[in-house]
């Protein structure tokens, strides 16, 4: 039996969170002091996830550069190839939110999608 | 000289959230002066999501947070003026402003909303010794180089401060590639949100510090090297405890000033404690018809009460203009200030309140009050005081500097007490 600890996010508490695992399944978790870090500390453990968030450059717009996002979570484990597969991408104005700028990024089925609009110069 | 009912100095999240409120409360005559080339603030360079969970329910990065708000200015036909400094506005309330289309103007307001938000500590505020090689920026600026900008700052990082703007800059940098090796933070608490410490630094493996501060820097034209020292209770470096770290980068994030030389300029009270004005429940200053909201009143943690302030500040900026409009022009500075005015009392841990007094005639139903301790406290009650009785005894598990704190207050609550003469804020341990 393995523990991890966590701090729980879900409010400014902070809970120490305490799971125990067997091998890849959750056995408990400790340490919570609402169901909310109990749910966070599960998810956590077996399926961590995250949005990405970065920018990429625009040519012809009044900026220089546009925020993007991935359209949900992405495993944790793909923030870095999810970040590498934007390196060289580069869009043209005009664009606006919820542009898809890049499809299906690192294979995750998830969308880049633009979070800023920007106009032509 | 033109003239419009209210002219709103700013155009991030406060001054729009104002101009939309105020407008919906009836006002057609607006404008809001920004000074950079778009609206919404520094909203523009916080790319990360988190932004609007209370006011729209669903997590938005910056720049849809800022949109979602530029497009209800723009549906509402509200006027604005980019690319604008305003230089000074009288205690008379004529506005002097320039830009490079109109030269140097004037303008006559009838109420005026200040919203120009705050800005970063700097280094010369730290007495850091060493030299003044490049390589060092505040997190904020870095921020704008990275996301807005296209260029990163450094390789090699070591952030100073562990606001929210260096967690999040701790984050970003990594990302895109750089290697940042450490945060220390002066305090034996972060000042940031817990949600960034864990998403910002323990996702990336970045060690936090706590009670480190840098004594040195390293380099003559670039950053080469600082070293950080642990320090004691009183903030001074224990000899011995030195530690160098090479880099080529030093962020610091330690801290926002609100920004009130306009205020100050016209005679606006300050707060000490905040920085920013002394506001009465209204979020009016000591001069009447003059409004203040958002980071430039208080620095906020979350841009959603942010909003949910300036609202407020404009829906009471729209009251007094048809109330001077009802008036003819004829009411007093004397009539408004000659009412009773319950002054609100930060003692016991509460560091300051906003607002800082209380007129109940002029209260809306509810009042929040917001306010910041001092101290990291645990399993410690909130309590409000009228006059010497206890009337709001709130426990809560764990309150720190780095988290706003508030309380309500309602008016029904207040016409209760006539005669009230001060309301207490301050922190107990049972």
């Amino acid at each position: 039996m393995e523990t991890r600890n966590l701090t729980c996010i879900n409010c400014p508490m902070g809970c120490a969170l305490a799971i125990e695992m067997e091998g890849e399944k959750v056995i408990g978790v400790s340490g919570n002091t609402c169901p909310r870090g109990d749910a966070y500390g599960r998810k956590e453990v077996t399926n961590p996830t995250r949005i990405v968030t970065s920018t990429v450059r625009v040519t012809g717009g009044d900026a220089d550069m546009v925020s993007v996002k991935t359209g949900q979570d992405i495993p944790k484990g793909k923030i870095f190839e999810c970040v590498k597969a934007l390196k060289d991408v580069e869009v043209h104005a005009p664009v606006h939110i919820g542009d898809v700028i890049v499809s299906d990024v690192a294979g995750t089925g998830v969308d880049i999608v633009a979070t800023k609009n920007v106009a032509c110069r | 000289m033109k003239d419009y009912d209210i002219v709103i100095i700013g155009g991030g999240p406060a001054g729009l959230a104002a101009a939309v409120s105020a407008r919906q409360s009836g006002i057609d005559s607006i404008l809001i002066l920004e000074r950079d080339k778009e609206l919404g603030g520094i909203l523009n360079q916080c790319i990360h999501n988190g932004f609007g969970l209370h006011t729209f329910k669903e997590e938005l990065t910056g720049p849809e947070y800022a949109q979602r708000f530029i497009s209800q200015a723009e549906e509402l036909d509200i006027e604005y003026k980019l690319n604008t400094m305003v230089l000074e506005v009288g205690a008379d309330k004529i506005v002097t402003a320039m830009n490079r289309d109109d030269g140097l103007f004037m303008i006559q307001a009838k109420a005026v909303v200040l919203a120009m938000g705050c800005r970063e500590r700097s280094r010369g505020a730290l007495n850091i010794p060493g030299y003044r090689p490049a390589g060092i920026y505040s997190a904020g600026t870095a921020q704008r180089l990275v996301n807005m900008e296209g260029y990163m700052p450094g390789r090699e990082v070591v952030i100073l401060g562990s606001g929210d703007i260096g967690l999040i800059m701790a984050r970003r940098m990594t990302l895109e590639g750089a290697k940042v090796k450490v945060v220390a933070e002066l305090m034996p608490y972060s000042g940031g949100l817990k949600r960034n410490i864990v998403q910002c630094l323990d996702d990336y493996g970045i060690p936090l510090k706590l009670s480190h501060t840098v004594v040195d820097i390293k380099g003559k034209e670039r950053v080469e090297g600082v070293t950080l020292a642990q320090v004691d209770e009183k903030s001074k470096p224990i000899p011995g405890t030195e530690e160098y770290y090479s880099c080529d980068t030093l962020l610091l994030s330690v801290g926002l000033i609100p920004e009130n030389e306009i205020s100050r300029g016209m005679g606006v009270e300050m707060n000490p404690v905040t920085s920013g004005p002394k506001v009465n429940e209204s979020l009016e200053t000591n001069l009447e018809g003059v409004f203040a909201c958002g980071n430039v009143l208080h620095v906020h943690d979350l841009v959603d009460f942010v909003s949910e302030e300036a609202a407020s500040a404009g829906r009471n900026a729209a009251d007094y203009v048809k109330e001077y409009r009802d008036a003819a022009g004829t009411r007093k500075v004397e009539d408004i200030h000659a009412e009773r005015e319950i002054p609100l009392v930060a003692t016991g841990g509460v560091r300051y309140t906003v607002p800082s007094t209380i007129r109940t005639a002029h209260m809306e139903a509810d009042l929040k009050v917001r306010f910041r301790v001092g101290s990291v406290y645990q399993n410690c009650f909130i309590s409000v005081y009228f006059d010497d009785e206890r009337v709001i005894h709130r426990k809560r598990p764990v309150m720190a500097p780095g988290e706003m704190e508030e309380v309500k207050l309602t008016k029904e609550q207040l016409l209760q007490y006539p005669e009230l003469k001060k309301i207490t804020f301050k922190i107990e341990e049972e």
